[in-house]
């Protein structure tokens, strides 16, 4: 099948919960909004109609669908409702008097012109569509960038830019702003850039010119070294232009690769995202969902059915829970876009501007020495099958216990995500004994990988902590390849140039202990809790090979004597010294401090061959 | 004071602690102090338990189950002689007052750190210890001091006596084979009671009858008598608030007691005391009645868990004596030497949930920090300068941060204590304790006894044993703590100067505070809109809700970092102020959740802009797998420790999954009703398969 139909099918797909909520609406607006029904029922065929619908008429609109929305909900939400109002009545107190009829001059023609294209703009697909996307439980693409940014900072960029298509009746059809809002502004301070797609104009579908507002603001954030977050809500293709969007969904391709490492790149998918724009998203840094009403897949439920026989849902298909939980496609799920947005704030504030910037250094109320650490002493339990939480260790060991984790649902054998220690921002990367004993298997060793290389590229230091038994045996990994991918983890750690501090706190056996951030591998430093075992393989396997047809019991436990422990390593220097793990917070931060100054090139090329 | 001849004189080099918990860490402690070496004992539960740190030696004693270690006499007096322990101190419960322990140490020639053999056998029986009580001239509860064997005859007497009459058992302890009876009717059923139930729970059915004290107050005289004849008596304690006799909270002195009645209590004890040829420290336990009189109750010949309260107003360290008294030495003060100097009240932290009818609760001390004496000044110091200058806070806990607490023992968490110059100082001062106790992962008991430090009779001192009962149990349980609308606000205001500074702190790069921040914050179902601003010096800020209150919250500490406890002085509206010491104990992306007055509340932090778009959020959907208990791994279903239709109470162990050779628990969510298997041991597990089924939480109700 031809690219292009398969896009189009997509697009097709990705329109269907739309006709839920048509239906919905149909329902919701049984009352005084008949009229609503067939025009909304009409798909894409509002026009401006009801975009320049005077905005007295949007308030009535917004103030119904607030209260409706309260009524339903919790009792506590009534005077959130009240208060929607209350911001509704201002704007219209605003409504802007136009100058008298009678005096019209070119310049006033303009004026007016002008302000009218900017209203259109603000009123995206109007208050019908706006209704719908509310009723969804979704924002609108000026909402999100409101929550998404300080209070006031947003400038937009090309607010009135329209498209310039003419087939298919879309000359009648243009929108200031052709379905997405770009422009910059600040998160606590810092600048970044933003696209946030429409779903009201046009199902956010992206043209020609959609893809020439994105491009712009990708260009200026290289510019000048700013992150970038997409904001993705769209079905799809502009089908109707043809070849044209196509190439805009090229343009943004090439611009997110070279942006790749040299400034964050976000994308948030806050409903539909299908076909060939899924590959935005799968290029940038992260890409997070929302629950429920986001989904992203290459080829819908109807084009599977048809060409694999399989019936699935766009849920089950690319929903939030998928591709946290199964395919790893999405960093982190969010219950809803007040918490995305917030959530998207938190993460902005551990990285940096660009890979020309240092992260930000926050004042810690954390002190270096705490007292509270003496728990960690015991943590690790005698019997080594015994498994205890990583993450706890974690979160002591950390600033204010907060570690806000990269795909904390997938692949739990391994934890990745950022923290503070003193307020520098760092990359934890740990072995979670909590499953599948903390072993390597492909989706840890590829989660990790890519984890480790986002730090690398932006100079955040890595914090390592080890308990692996290996990495995972069977047919299923090892047919699935992973040789290749276990070495992405391997050959990501042995690349990175950052500092890297490695706690060995138990278990540390045969490659997956080169792997996991090794002296051998450029450690910065290297130690071992009393607790630790570091050896070629376990005791067990160890004595199965050495004692052939002999005591196998003896061998065993003359093994665990011998290896199962750290002091081979220590007499190597192997690892730079035994650790009390009550110490460990302390000894991090004096490394930390002590590797600001840390200088080390890789050899030039290029770029590398990682396996991929 | 005089010596007596004869009695032999040995400095005592190393001691073991034949106990666990918060009593081994508080004897680990003297003995340090006096330069003693100490042994710690353990089972294979608590070998990285705290009192085993706390000690110079350790050794394990037998597996978790306390009969099979810290009840295991052939053990532990192994244990005595391999590490070359020359005394033994028992501590409270376990070995503390068996007589054949006792014994044991003394043919093996080791100092038993408590009274004879003769003393612990004499007062350990109830009637025994009340006909020598009488000799002694001891004032006694009327009633028939003897066995009672039939029907006829405990009809016989609790109609001499005169109703109501309590029905006891000889061995009984803890509220065990217990029964009050107004009528004929009543006894014979208590009779019938008590005795099944004193044969199950201690295998003797020997029963007892007495005069039941009505309102009745438990105060007890502690005692403590050299080798050498010497017994002085201390300060009383006052133990009346108690739940299902076991004691709550205890105070020193009683606010009841006169200093009559304390001396007439005190020598009586003393007499007992005598009369058994005491050593060490004992207490004798009384009834006191609305009208002064005192009752025997029964001698406890150890020291007990309450002790601490009696050492804060004496200024005696009363394992400090035990230990002295055991070395043959004679007390070094006189009776007329004691004093009383200021109140102390001490509240014992339980691992319970007062909300649901105090059952124990089980757990991981996730988060666990003691509040100290410099932090509740601080708090203080403006509010209450005289209280916080001369007040104490102490802790006698067994237990730190991760610690879990376990089925296994007693779920006392702590006993926390405070000293000021009089009983309301005392209370103050816990009521910062209590506010500044950092315990997060299980559920405990410091809102219940928050609440107590608030309680009209219990500030006023009109307090019997039967007031939990009357103004909780009988009320339908205690039912949580609810905050007035001023109350709200200082909460409210603390959540908004959380809120502002965390703000401050993700904008530092730029050095600057930010001014006013807006905010909608919701708390127990309703909004408020606040604004927060900087006042007018640098650790000020000033909250002012929309409808007109505002509270102005000088910040000692943020609660953010290393510590929990949020610290303010807070000036409200009206002209009052007072100190805040909130927890903050989680903080979320669009809330937090903190513990105020010993209550967790959760606080909506939103901004105008959150708040103004949060009524387009849909209400969150309970997932299809709420009522499952899934796999969280693949592996196999080792086994299942449940079977359809069981009840489960929360954090109960339903499922054992192997994965990777590692064992997991898999524990109850919540309470519920298993309604269906869909594994059985033996089975392979992928990730979210479904072990077993819940029962609708509706129906779960609707079959309660």
């Amino acid at each position: 099948m031809a690219p292009a139909n398969t896009w189009k099918l997509a697009t097709t797909c990705a329109m269907q919960p739309i006709r839920l909520v048509q239906q919905l609406l149909v329902r919701h607006s049984a009352g005084s909004h008949t009229a609503a029904a067939p025009r909304v029922l009409a798909r894409f065929g509002i026009g401006a109609a009801l975009a320049a619908a005077p905005a007295p008429v949007a308030a009535r609109q917004l103030v119904t669908c607030a209260s409706t929305n309260a009524a339903r909900g919790a009792t506590s939400r009534r005077s959130l409702a009240s208060m929607a109002a209350e911001v509704v009545d201002d704007d219209e107190d605003e409504t802007h008097t136009l100058p008298a009829q009678q005096q019209l001059t070119p310049k006033l023609i303009a004026r007016r012109r002008v302000h009218e294209l900017e209203q259109q703009a603000l009123n995206g697909g109007g208050a019908e569509r706006i209704a719908t996307q509310h009723a969804r439980g979704k924002l609108t693409a000026r909402e999100r960038i409101s929550l998404l940014l300080d209070s006031g900072s947003f400038r937009e960029t090309d607010m009135i830019k329209a498209h310039r298509g003419s087939d298919f009746g879309m000359d009648k059809k243009r929108f200031a702003g052709d379905g997405v809002v770009t422009g910059q502004g600040k998160v606590f301070g810092r600048t970044v850039f933003v696209c946030s797609q429409d779903f009201t104009v046009l199902g956010g579908s992206l043209s020609e010119t959609h893809a020439e507002k994105i491009c712009k603001v990708m260009d200026r954030a290289m510019l000048v070294g700013a992150p970038l977050i997409c904001l993705n809500d769209s079905g799809g293709a502009r089908i109707q232009e043809g070849i044209a969007s196509l190439a805009g969904y090229a343009e943004v391709f090439q611009r997110n690769v070279l942006a790749s490492g040299v400034i964050p790149q976000i994308s948030v998918i806050m409903g539909p995202c299908a076909g060939g724009a899924v590959y935005s998203p799968a290029l940038t840094d992260f890409t997070f969902m929302v629950r429920d009403s986001s989904y992203m897949f290459v080829t819908g439920p109807e084009v599977v059915r048809a060409v694999t026989n399989e019936d699935v849902t766009a849920e089950a298909l690319g929903g939030a829970q998928t591709h946290s939980r199964v395919s790893g496609v999405c960093h982190g799920a969010f219950d809803n876009e007040l918490e995305a947005m917030a959530g998207i704030r938190r993460l902005l504030s551990f990285l940096p501007q660009s890979n020309r910037h240092k992260a930000p250094v926050l004042r810690s109320l954390d002190p270096r020495e705490r007292a509270n650490l003496d728990c960690l002493d015991s943590v690790v339990p005698d019997d080594p099958n015994q498994p205890y939480d990583m993450r706890a260790i974690v979160e002591r060991i950390i600033d204010d216990g907060e570690l806000v984790e990269i795909q904390p649902e997938y692949a739990r054998n391994i934890i990745t995500g950022f923290a503070r220690m003193e307020g520098r921002t760092v990359g934890i990367v740990a072995n979670q004994p909590r499953e599948l004993a903390g072993c390597l298997d492909i989706d840890s060793s590829v989660k990790a990988a890519r984890f480790v290389r986002f730090c690398d590229c932006f100079e955040i230091p890595l914090v390592t902590l080890v308990d692996m038994p290996g990495f995972l045996p069977g047919t299923v990994q090892e047919y699935n390849g992973l040789i290749r991918h276990g070495a992405k983890l391997l050959f990501a750690y042995a690349e990175a140039t950052v500092p890297k501090v490695t706690v060995i706190t138990r278990k540390a056996y045969g490659g997956g202990y080169i792997t996991m951030s090794s002296k051998h591998l450029r450690g910065d430093a290297n130690y071992a809790w009393p607790s630790a075992e570091i050896a070629v393989m376990g005791a067990k396997g160890a004595a199965e090979i050495i004692a052939r047809g002999k005591d196998k019991d003896q061998a065993t436990r003359e093994y665990e004597t011998k290896f199962a422990n750290p002091i081979m390593a220590a007499e190597r220097g192997f690892v730079d010294g035994l650790l009390r793990p009550s110490d460990t917070r302390r000894v991090i931060c004096e490394d930390l401090e002590l590797l600001q100054g840390k200088q080390l090139k890789n050899p030039a090329k290029k770029h590398a061959n990682m396996p991929l | 004071m005089a010596a007596r001849p004869g009695v032999v004189r040995r400095a005592i080099k190393k001691i073991l602690i034949a106990n666990r918990g918060e009593i081994s860490c508080r004897v680990s402690h003297t003995a340090r102090k006096l330069g003693i070496k100490t042994v710690a004992i353990f089972s294979e539960a608590d070998r990285h338990a705290k009192h085993v740190s706390m000690a110079d030696e350790s050794i394990c004693v037998g597996p978790t189950l306390s009969s099979k270690s810290y009840l295991n006499v052939p053990n532990i007096l192994q244990a005595i002689r391999d590490t070359g322990a020359e005394a033994v101190h028992p501590g409270y419960g376990f070995l503390s007052e068996n007589s054949k322990f006792a014994a044991a140490c003394e043919a093996d020639g080791i100092e038993f750190i408590g009274p004879s053999v003769h003393a612990i056998e004499a007062m350990g029986d109830k009637i025994q210890s009340k006909l020598i009580a009488r000799d002694a001239g001891v004032h006694c509860i009327p009633g028939f001091i003897g066995i009672l064997d039939t029907q006829d005859e405990i009809l016989r007497v609790a109609n001499e006596i005169g109703y109501p009459v309590m029905i006891k058992a000889s061995a009984g302890g803890g509220g065990k084979g217990m029964r009050i009876a107004y009528n004929d009717k009543e006894a014979v059923e208590g009779y019938r009671m008590s005795r099944e139930e004193a044969k199950a729970s201690f295998g003797d059915d020997r029963l007892f009858v007495e005069k039941f004290i009505e309102e009745p107050r438990h105060i007890e005289i502690q005692l403590i008598a050299d080798k050498h004849g010497n017994i002085v008596y201390l300060p009383e304690r006052e133990c009346s608030i108690q739940r299902r006799n076991q004691k709550v909270l205890e105070e020193a002195p009683s606010p009841f007691i006169t200093p009559e009645v304390r001396k007439r209590m005190g020598e009586q004890a003393v007499a007992l005391a005598a009369k058994v040829g005491y050593h060490s420290a004992g207490t004798v336990e009384f009834l006191v009645d609305k009208h002064r009189q005192h009752y025997f109750l029964e001698m406890n010949t150890r020291l007990q868990v309450e002790h601490p309260v009696t050492e804060l107003v004496s200024g005696l360290d009363l394992v400090e004596q035990m230990i002295r008294v055991a070395e043959g030495q004679p007390l070094a003060f006189t009776q007329d030497q004691v004093t009383i100097r200021g109140w102390a009240l001490e509240s014992r932290v339980y691992a319970e949930d007062p909300l649901r009818g105090f059952l124990p609760s089980t757990g991981r001390l996730e988060k666990y920090v003691e509040p100290t004496t410099e932090g509740v000044r601080l708090s203080l110091e403006e509010t209450e300068p005289a209280v916080a200058a001369s007040g104490l806070v102490r802790c006698d806990s067994g237990v730190r941060e991760w610690a879990d607490i376990t089925m296994h023992y007693d779920p006392m968490i702590s006993k926390l204590i405070t000293h000021g110059a009089d009983r309301a100082a005392a209370i103050s001062l816990m009521r910062v304790a209590l506010d500044t106790y950092v315990i997060d992962g299980l559920a405990h008991n410091v809102n219940f006894l928050r609440e107590m430090m608030d309680h009209p009779r219990f500030l006023s001192g009109a307090i019997d044993t039967k007031l939990i009962e009357h103004e909780f149990i009988s009320k339908g349980g205690y039912t949580g703590y609810k905050p007035s609308d001023s109350q709200q606000r200082d909460l409210l205001a603390v959540a908004g100067a959380v809120q502002w500074k965390l703000a401050d702190l993700a904008t530092a790069a730029h050095d600057a505070a930010p001014a006013a921040l807006p905010l909608v914050l919701t708390l127990l179902g309703s909004s408020h809109r606040v604004t927060v601003s900087p006042g007018a010096s640098p650790a000020v800020l000033d909250v002012a809700g929309a409808d007109g209150w505002r509270r102005s919250l000088a910040v000692r500490q943020w609660g953010l970092g290393s510590s929990s406890v949020f610290r303010a002085l807070a000036h409200a509206d009206d002209g009052s102020r007072r100190a805040l010491d909130v927890q903050v104990i989680d903080r979320g992306l669009l809330s937090a959740v903190f513990q105020y007055n010993g209550t967790k509340f959760t606080v909506g932090a939103l901004s105008p802009e959150q708040a103004h778009l949060a009524q387009y959020m849909p209400e969150p959907v309970e997932s299809s797998l709420a009522n499952c208990l899934v796999s969280p791994m693949p592996g196999v279903l080792l086994s299942l420790a449940v079977a359809k239709g069981d009840k489960v109470v929360m954090g109960q162990e339903l499922a054992v999954v192997e994965a990777m050779k590692m064992q997991n628990i898999l524990r109850a969510p919540c309470d519920a009703v298993v309604s269906d298997l869909a594994k059985s041991p033996g089975d392979t597990l992928a990730v979210d398969d479904i072990i077993l089924e819940f029962e609708a939480p509706e129906a779960a109700a609707a079959s309660a």
